[in-house]
């Protein structure tokens, strides 16, 4: 073969042939993904045009101050379930952010130094503990705390939500505080502070941002569970007087009335779905809107 | 700063060097508050084992493991068993990952290979991401007054035109194990796109690069080069996906009709998982019911568990390292 030949051939080679087969297939499978992504977003936009055409029309500010109505009265209002979710999702806070980020502490300032296998262990616990069914861990806080008071209460509800929230917490304050660079520690090591000053005032200060978006990761997270709730805070008709008795949720009051055939309830859950998505997206908005402004 | 000659090597600043008790003693004692937290995580795990199983002790005594082999679930005579909830439980989550596995890698690839401009990529990822957000119960009222009433034509016209398969055997009466598997796979979709897309954005561009300098297409650069290098995060995202759907309640129960047997093997047929037994019987069940239903909730508790384990391990073993 001579050179001129070679580079004829080369020359040839490199074009590249709009209608042959393998370039058809690429075609065609560009176009099968941009589908895919088309598909993927008809039921978000779905959901989220029912949610708001069919809540907004009953959304009223009454709502926030009255009961949830008898079947075929008047339209009432979810109040004390909306303070019920604040109150259950208030309780699981106090419990799961405390708890995920001493682990969290313990994952990424401890654990790290030593090379110790119980950092693998914890994190292997971590995302098993992610991976358990809602409606396990409410089972779970019934066993613990509903047949242990004897009342199914907002306590119980809260305990619940609290394991839902642990997972999501160690991970986020973990990658956080392991994104803080290693010369913060060495600096304030080296000007004499001890360990548990340089974590409390110099490392968890620097990861507080991205920990507070997985705080809020979580807890819009736990506003949209109901599995959990079920069978630990279960329902009320009315205004909780303690944490210890039944107590109503957006989201069990949704589950409820959904499934009901009298319209005023109905309406009602729509509604209460509307608020719902609200609060979830708006705090799924703020966390990523938090990190974004960081980074 | 100049060393005075004539001053001696105190000892104080030699003490100053050493922290005080009370330091090394918070220090200590900081270490150990974390790490009882650090543990606690592992003790709330065997928690959760410990005292489901121990509220399932009465019907574990009684049934057995004959209670998964067995579809009676009859209060009346005191005799459970959860087969048809099992069969619920797999073939839903099999209807959705039959669906979402190629729909959420899908979308990986159209998100992670440069299809699109940055502006348009981004928002896209947030509304799926988004899409994970919504909560489950939401999905369920959506389901049961949008989604079935949409596809309540199409499965009576499947059942119609092809009755003698035995998946469209059964007449469609609005809920069933196909709007439970439909709506799954749109709750388990932003899970399988998100994991895949992390793994196949974490293959390195100098790959990709290699593929295309010799000659590959695109499509043939991601089948033989891209997604046989991320297989492994794809798998993992598959496996947390499935764990997902087999523990999911509050969606499945508002649209799976809740029939507590198998009747036949259509899809159209109504049914029951798992979860959506706890989430209708659990508040009012007492005595030997209560513990069967705990019993279930363990057998899926461990059902989960080893899809989770899998999952966990085929991530870290088969995860290749540049």
């Amino acid at each position: 073969m001579t050179i001129s030949d070679a580079a004829g051939h080369v020359g040839l080679s490199l074009k590249k042939n709009p209608s042959s087969p393998r370039t058809l297939f690429s075609s065609a499978m560009s176009v099968v993904a941009t589908l895919c992504a088309v598909l993927a977003v008809i039921p978000l936009v779905a959901v989220l045009y029912y949610i708001i055409v069919r809540g907004l029309q009953y959304l009223n500010l009454d709502l926030f101050r009255q009961l949830p109505p008898p079947p075929l009265g008047e339209i009432g209002g979810f109040g004390n379930a909306f303070v019920g979710t604040l109150l259950t999702v208030g309780i699981a806070s106090l419990i799961s952010i405390p708890f995920g980020i001493l682990t969290a502490i313990f994952l990424a300032e401890f654990a790290k130094d030593t090379d110790a296998p119980e950092e693998n262990w914890i994190d292997f616990a971590v995302n098993i503990l992610a991976g358990v069914p809602s409606i396990v861990m409410g089972t779970f806080a019934w066993a613990t705390v509903v047949l242990l008071t004897g009342t199914f209460s907002a306590v119980a509800g809260g305990i619940a939500l609290s394991v839902l929230m642990l997972p999501t917490i160690v991970r986020t304050a973990t990658e956080a505080l392991e994104a803080v660079p290693g010369s913060y520690r060495q600096a304030s090591v080296g000007l004499g502070a001890s360990k548990i000053d340089t974590v409390m005032k110099i490392v968890l200060p620097a990861a507080v941002p991205a920990i507070t978006t997985g705080v809020m990761l979580a807890v819009a997270r736990a506003v949209g569970e109901t599995a959990p709730i079920l069978f630990t805070a279960l329902f009320s008709q009315f205004w909780n007087r303690t944490v210890w008795e039944p107590t109503a949720t957006l989201s069990a009051l949704v589950y409820n009335f959904a499934q009901v055939p009298y319209p005023n309830q109905q309406n009602l859950a729509w509604a209460a779905a509307f608020v719902l998505v609200v609060l979830v997206l708006f705090l799924n908005i703020l966390a990523r809107f938090i990190t974004r402004k960081r980074g | 700063m100049t060393m005075n000659p004539d001053m001696p090597p105190s000892a104080a600043p030699m003490q100053s060097w050493r922290r005080s008790d009370t330091d090394r003693f918070l220090d200590k004692a900081f270490l150990w508050l974390t790490g009882a937290f650090g543990y606690g995580v592992i003790a709330v795990l065997l928690g959760i084992a410990v005292q489901v199983a121990k509220a399932a002790w009465p019907a574990i005594q009684q049934f057995g493991l004959g209670f998964l082999t067995s579809q009676r679930w009859d209060p009346v005579q005191n005799v459970y068993g959860v087969l048809a909830q099992l069969y619920g439980t797999l073939v839903t989550a099999l209807i959705a990952l039959l669906i979402a596995v190629p729909i959420g890698i899908g979308i990986a690839l159209f998100l992670s290979e440069d299809f699109l401009p940055d502006a348009v990529k981004r928002p896209l990822v947030f509304m799926i991401e988004l899409l994970a957000a919504v909560p489950s119960v939401v999905y369920g009222v959506w389901g049961v007054y949008v989604l079935i009433p949409f596809l309540n034509p199409i499965a009576r016209w499947l059942n119609q035109s092809f009755g003698w398969i035995p998946l469209f055997s059964s007449a469609p009466a609005g809920p069933g194990i196909h709007a439970a598997g439909i709506i799954l796979a749109i709750m388990i979709l932003p899970i399988i796109s998100a994991i895949s897309r992390d793994a196949l954005v974490a293959v390195p561009g100098k790959i990709r690069q290699a593929s295309y300098g010799l000659g590959a297409t695109r499509w043939e650069t991601i089948f033989k080069v891209i997604i046989p290098a991320a297989f492994s995060g794809i798998v993992g995202g598959i496996m947390l996906a499935l764990g997902r759907a087999m523990g999911e309640t509050m969606a499945v129960t508002l649209v799976i009709g809740n029939s507590n047997r198998i009747s036949s093997a259509s899809i159209f047929d109504q049914g029951s998982t798992i979860a959506s037994l706890l989430a209708n019987q659990f508040a009012e069940a007492g005595g030997l019911q209560l513990s069967s239903l705990m019993y279930g909730a363990l057998s899926l508790f461990f059902l989960t568990l080893i899809v989770n384990v899998l999952a966990e391990y085929i991530i870290r073993r088969f995860s290749i390292k540049y």
